[in-house]
């Protein structure tokens, strides 16, 4: 069935996106919103909007009846979920679909495969795709551990089988080591978490994110090559390229091949991606998870290959098989993003809501601003940071960057604090012009407080 | 006895307790000492404690928990 009208369960920039996406297909848009977004550029620019709850998200975007009603108000064919909220919520999906809408991504029961770690592990596993090397559950004792670690070797992480979010984790990088913290890991475990039960898991130094951005309508699966998002703070990107840098054309085609094979083991339906740690040293690539949604970094797969992903997962829905066949799906130059978020890099990124007082932003060739920002608006307290996203494309890396960075410093947001002044850091940075960078690199540098220094000249438009 | 109000620095949604399920950093009616942790304010998804800049007795919050607040609006008054 061809997708008349769709519902977007989302707000902010990727709300923005997604309507341009639909009218760019003849779709009419209805635009889900809390009442502290009733000014909204998304919801200005859709063609209908419907208030779905009060501002804090739990009430509003994350409350599953209030967006169905909204969906079913407002007669709708699909439902949009963008990304973060409900994107990759398993009984939301299940609800759209059971309502008789479509659900613009993948069905219930490959999210709920894919989103469960030990699941999608297995799954990647028997598609052939490496997964970062460890006991494959808890090991029985520390005779186990011990072959395990001379099998893969040092440095590797204890980790307690009930611990999360980083708490449990010991790393060793000998067998010294490993013979005094193996068993005081294991009764610390037992007393934390009433479970002594231990895994053991290589750590990869150094590591750097690559991830494969995937297409499947369920039939047939295609890639579009791959995206690094290595430089992070606080495990959420700040600056993404396309594609990965420094990648041999052997590794680039493996590591792609097995994003696919992974997909077609599913046989999945929608825009997804699949991310992996690379380690550099040995051009070794490991599987860490798929994310069954739009990420917020896929504009600059859309600038390197031309592809549209947005409209592409809307058809994909609707029913119609690929339009662009593996072959057709070429790099062409190389594209960057930089996250603009409303806090203050010089004040150790405090939050920075209020009123938009001028707003001018850069055009050009190979430019690209998404954003949910204009002139006059108030950028609310109630949700993430990020206001926009600046992308620039160009002939190759080193011109990307300096795009990037003239593109930057024309970019004038008044009234607020931005992260505008970390990226004129991080372009103007020899570290990441040599693609010297990982995972830990930017918390590391930041550390050293470069940017207080610059701080003066934060955005006054 | 004059009364004091403890302000929110800050526009966000404004918590009572440090988790849903613990008790408030406060009760009504308490006795609030120069920098008790009286909340939380969640702005852009980063918790900040807010902290009593005066002292007081008998606490009264005109807040609920988890209930969107402006920059500047009164959370709590306290007999001074």
């Amino acid at each position: 069935m061809a997708i008349g009208s769709l519902l977007i369960a989302n707000r902010g920039e990727i709300a923005v996106r997604i309507i341009r996406a639909a009218r760019s297909l003849g779709i009419r848009t209805v635009q889900a919103h809390s009442a502290a977004d009733a000014d909204s550029l998304a919801v200005r620019m859709a063609d209908e909007a419907v208030l779905i709850g009060p501002p804090p998200a739990a009430k509003s975007y994350l409350d599953i009846d209030a967006v169905m009603k909204a969906a079913r108000a407002t007669g709708v064919d699909a439902v949009h979920p963008g990304y973060g909220f409900l994107a990759e919520n398993a009984d939301f999906a299940e609800a759209v679909a059971s309502a008789g809408l479509i659900f613009i991504g993948p069905d219930a029961s490959a999210i709920r495969l894919l989103g469960d770690k030990v699941a999608a592990r297995k799954v990647a596993r028997e598609a052939g795709v490496p997964t970062v090397p460890g006991s494959a559950g808890r090991v029985a004792g520390i005779e186990e551990a011990r072959a395990l670690v001379e099998e893969i070797g040092f440095p590797v992480m204890i980790k307690a089988a009930a611990g999360g979010g980083g708490r449990g984790i010991r790393i060793v990088r000998d067998f010294a080591e490993f013979e005094k913290q193996f068993p005081q890991a294991a009764s610390e475990a037992q007393a934390a978490f009433g479970d002594g039960g231990l895994y053991i898991e290589k750590v990869i130094e150094n590591a750097r994110h690559i991830e494969v951005q995937i297409l499947g309508d369920g039939e047939n699966v295609i890639h579009c090559f791959e995206r690094e998002c290595s430089l992070q703070r606080r495990r959420q990107k700040v600056w993404e390229e396309a594609p990965a840098f420094g990648l041999s054309a052997a590794v680039r085609s493996a590591l792609t091949e097995s994003a696919v094979a992974l997909a077609k083991s599913v046989r999945y339906k929608g825009a997804g991606t699949v991310e992996y740690l690379y380690d550099p040293g040995t051009q070794a690539f490991y599987f860490i998870e798929v994310n069954t949604r739009i990420q917020v970094e896929h504009p600059v797969t859309e600038m390197i290959t031309g592809i549209d992903l947005v409209s592409e997962m809307i058809r994909i829905a609707g029913g119609e098989p690929l339009s662009i066949p593996q072959d057709a799906v070429r790099i062409s130059g190389h594209a960057i993003e930089c996250r603009i978020n409303a806090e203050d890099p010089a004040q150790n990124f405090m939050p920075s809501p209020g009123q938009v007082s001028g707003l001018k932003v850069p055009e050009g060739a190979g430019l690209r601003f998404d954003t949910m920002l204009y002139e006059g608006y108030w950028v609310p307290p109630f949700y993430d940071s990020l206001l926009g996203k600046m992308i620039a494309h160009g002939a190759d890396r080193h011109d990307a960057i300096a795009r990037m960075e003239a593109a930057l410093k024309a970019l004038a947001i008044g009234g607020i604090k931005t992260t505008v002044p970390l990226h004129l850091a991080i372009a103007a940075n020899p570290d990441v012009a040599a693609g010297a960078v990982h995972t830990k690199y930017l918390e590391g540098w930041l550390a050293d407080a470069p940017l207080n220094a610059a701080a003066s000249q934060t955005e006054t438009a | 006895m004059s009364k004091v109000e403890i302000k929110a620095p800050m526009p966000g949604v404004f918590y009572r307790k440090p988790a849903p399920d613990s008790p408030p950093f406060k009760a009504d009616g308490e006795d609030v000492a120069l920098g008790d942790v009286v909340g939380l304010i969640e702005v852009m998804k980063s918790f900040h404690e807010i902290t009593a800049a005066v002292s007081g007795k008998s606490v009264r919050f005109l807040l609920d928990d988890a209930e969107a607040i402006m920059a500047g609006q009164v959370i709590a008054e306290l007999e001074g």
